[in-house]
């Protein structure tokens, strides 16, 4: 696509300032991209204001209430309650915090790790490079979701531990996606100026390539936020993440899965705010594939 | 590679914090025992001859000894792996036998009824947790519909009345071997909830994957051209077109086999299908570290052979990639 145009005009550097501005208005314009960025931050906020917004604010922090136990969804309980007899709907609300607040937080650290590393070994080539792409890939040799059970099972259960694995089990997807977007852009006339004119290497990796990596790692961010939050229930649900009493959408699916032909919807209420999470991610996730690179699949 | 893949396994298991000497033997050990076995297992040397030592028994195939059963990992390994590869075969054959011509489709029919469908259902398939659709599959299918049995790899009775004889463990393949027809119906029955369960994110992903591709293809010059010679529009589309755009598709389904490996353990433990998922979450639970460190690294050995496969594969249909 950059063949037909001069290659001097097109050579400015483009702002990230503008990026963010041109995302939002494809959005806004977008329906079905609105409205999964829309139902995000529903559901954020949910998270943030847990306590406000939940009916039974104590039941979904984990109290039980025997008396009430397992009762089908009703106008008191519009999700039902569980084997303990706590409202299924304030613990969704509450659960959303370990299972959708985490994760946000766990692919954030692993872009700040990951991105810079890649920045560093595309830029400098030679051995560093040799070095980090090394460590990588032995990264990526595991299947993601199998290094973060052992590296959870060997730290200890628990939701900390359990977002230290998937951070140190997906920060290397971001050094291979910069590295990969590093070497391109080295090439290019902007990088060649600001060595010429004797920028220091820390200030281009940190001012002119970094920026210029922003929308491949967005729209791999927003993917991955999907794959994550689909890895932290699987976490909890094998016991080895958030532990009872606390709520987590994939550890009240397992704790209500012995019931699943009776009492469905303790499993089902929790499974399905994943999944609508999950469908959100992804949905925005192609919309902003189609804007940067709609040649690029993983 | 593999070295380094065998330390991170190592290492691993030596961050536990708790005493594996300990753990092996039981809570009711006098220190006295502790130590014996500490020595036992050669927990009392040095790491690095600690990880000598382990490297030399890996060499020879030896992964140790499970806390947990007491048994060779490398023996509960591979009674258990014909389950999980006969769930994992039959969950990938069935995403790539839907999704590439769903793919397909999708793209020959782009922006109409089923390009919208395709993509509904693709996007649908990778927003499911695989452990929450296995329970709706449970819910509709067993309990509403009373289609499918609810969980096991063949029904109990056939036990008695038809026993399967075992040759290679994988119970469909003997069944067929020995003409055991009706024990080849209920594996086949038991076989297809958990793996349209595990089919369902492969799928989703090949299908979205050979979309772009075939689009991709689809508007190219020498596509236009065997049109304009009057070649019919299946030889075009499914000859011509896909023989082009199933490359990046096989890469896809490489990284999704890793990705499946880890939803059968999801997968196994709601289907109570007796393969390595249950013995996998079992040891992750009890920290039984001679069986993590076996599965890790056979889930990588196993990743890294996939993909070295598709590698293969790829130069083998495509002669623009050629191996270096």
């Amino acid at each position: 696509m950059l063949m037909a145009v001069p290659v001097l005009a097109l050579d400015t550097e483009p702002s990230s300032t503008r990026t963010i501005k041109h995302v939002l208005s494809v959005i806004l314009r977008d329906p079905l991209s609105l409205i999964s960025t829309i139902m995000i931050i529903a559901f954020i906020l949910m998270a943030v204001f847990a306590y406000q917004i939940a009916p039974y604010p104590e039941e979904g922090a984990g109290k039980p209430n025997v008396p009430n136990t397992m009762l089908p969804p009703s106008q008191e309980h519009w999700f039902g309650t569980d084997r303990l007899g706590r409202d299924v709907l304030s613990r969704v609300i509450v659960g959303a915090r370990s299972a959708l607040v985490v994760p946000i937080i766990v692919v954030t650290l692993a872009v700040l790790i990951g991105a810079p590393l890649g920045a560093v070994a595309g830029y400098k080539g030679g051995r560093i490079d040799e070095v980090i792409m090394r460590i990588t890939d032995l990264f990526l040799a595991f299947p993601s979701l199998l290094l973060a059970m052992a590296i959870t099972s060997a730290l200890g259960r628990g939701l900390g531990n359990a977002a230290i694995a998937l951070v140190v089990s997906w920060w290397p997807w971001y050094t291979r996606l910069v590295r990969g977007v590093t070497v391109g852009l080295k090439e290019r006339y902007f990088i060649e100026a600001a060595q010429a004119i004797g920028v220091r290497d820390g200030v281009i990796i940190l001012r002119h390539i970094l920026p210029n990596t922003i929308s491949p790692i967005l729209v791999q961010a927003t993917v991955d936020m999907g794959i994550v939050i689909i890895a932290m229930g699987g976490l909890a649900f094998l016991g080895l993440g958030t532990q009872p009493p606390a709520p987590d959408w994939g550890l009240m699916v397992s704790e209500g899965r012995s019931y699943i032909l009776e009492q469905w919807w303790i499993s089902t209420f929790p499974g399905l705010a994943i999944f609508v999470v999950v469908l959100a991610f992804n949905l925005l996730g192609d919309t902003l594939r189609d804007i940067f690179d709609p040649r690029q699949y993983r | 590679m593999l070295i380094g893949v065998s330390i991170i396994t190592f290492a691993l298991a030596r961050v536990v914090p708790s005493d594996a000497a300990a753990l092996y033997i039981g809570p009711k050990a006098r220190p006295d025992e502790i130590e014996k076995i500490r020595i036992k297992l050669g927990l009392d040397k040095p790491l690095p001859i600690q990880y000598a030592i382990y490297m030399g028994e890996l060499l020879q195939g030896d992964l140790g000894t499970s806390i947990g059963t007491k048994r060779p990992v490398t023996q509960e390994l591979a009674d258990r792996l014909p389950a999980t590869l006969e769930l994992l075969f039959a969950g990938m054959f069935l995403a790539v036998i839907l999704g590439v011509p769903l793919g397909v489709l999708s793209a020959q029919s782009q922006g109409r009824g089923p390009d919208f469908f395709v993509r509904t259902i693709s996007i649908i398939g990778i927003s499911f947790p695989a452990f929450f659709l296995g329970l709706i599959l449970q819910i509709i299918f067993f309990r509403n519909l009373h289609l499918f049995p609810l969980a096991g790899r063949i029904d109990v009775d056939l036990r008695f009345t038809s026993p399967v004889e075992m040759i290679t463990n994988f119970i469909l393949l003997d069944s067929l071997l020995t003409r055991n027809w009706i024990a080849l119906k209920s594996a086949t029955y038991h076989l297809l909830l958990p793996a349209i369960t595990l089919a369902a994110y492969p799928m989703g992903l090949v299908a979205r994957m050979t979309r772009a591709t075939m689009l991709e293809v689809l508007g190219q010059d020498y596509i236009r051209t065997a049109r304009a010679y009057g070649i019919k529009d299946r030889v075009v589309v499914y000859v011509y077109a896909l023989k082009n755009a199933i490359s990046p598709t096989l890469t896809v389904i490489g990284l999704t086999f890793a990705f499946a490996l880890t939803g059968t353990f999801f997968v196994e433990i709601i289907f109570n299908w007796p393969g390595l998922g249950l013995f996998t979450v079992r040891s992750l639970l009890n920290l039984d570290y001679p069986a993590i460190m076996g599965i890790t690294l056979f889930g990588a050995a196993g990743y890294v052979f996939i993909n070295l496969n598709v590698d293969l594969l790829q130069a083998w249909i495509d002669p623009r990639i050629s191996l270096k």
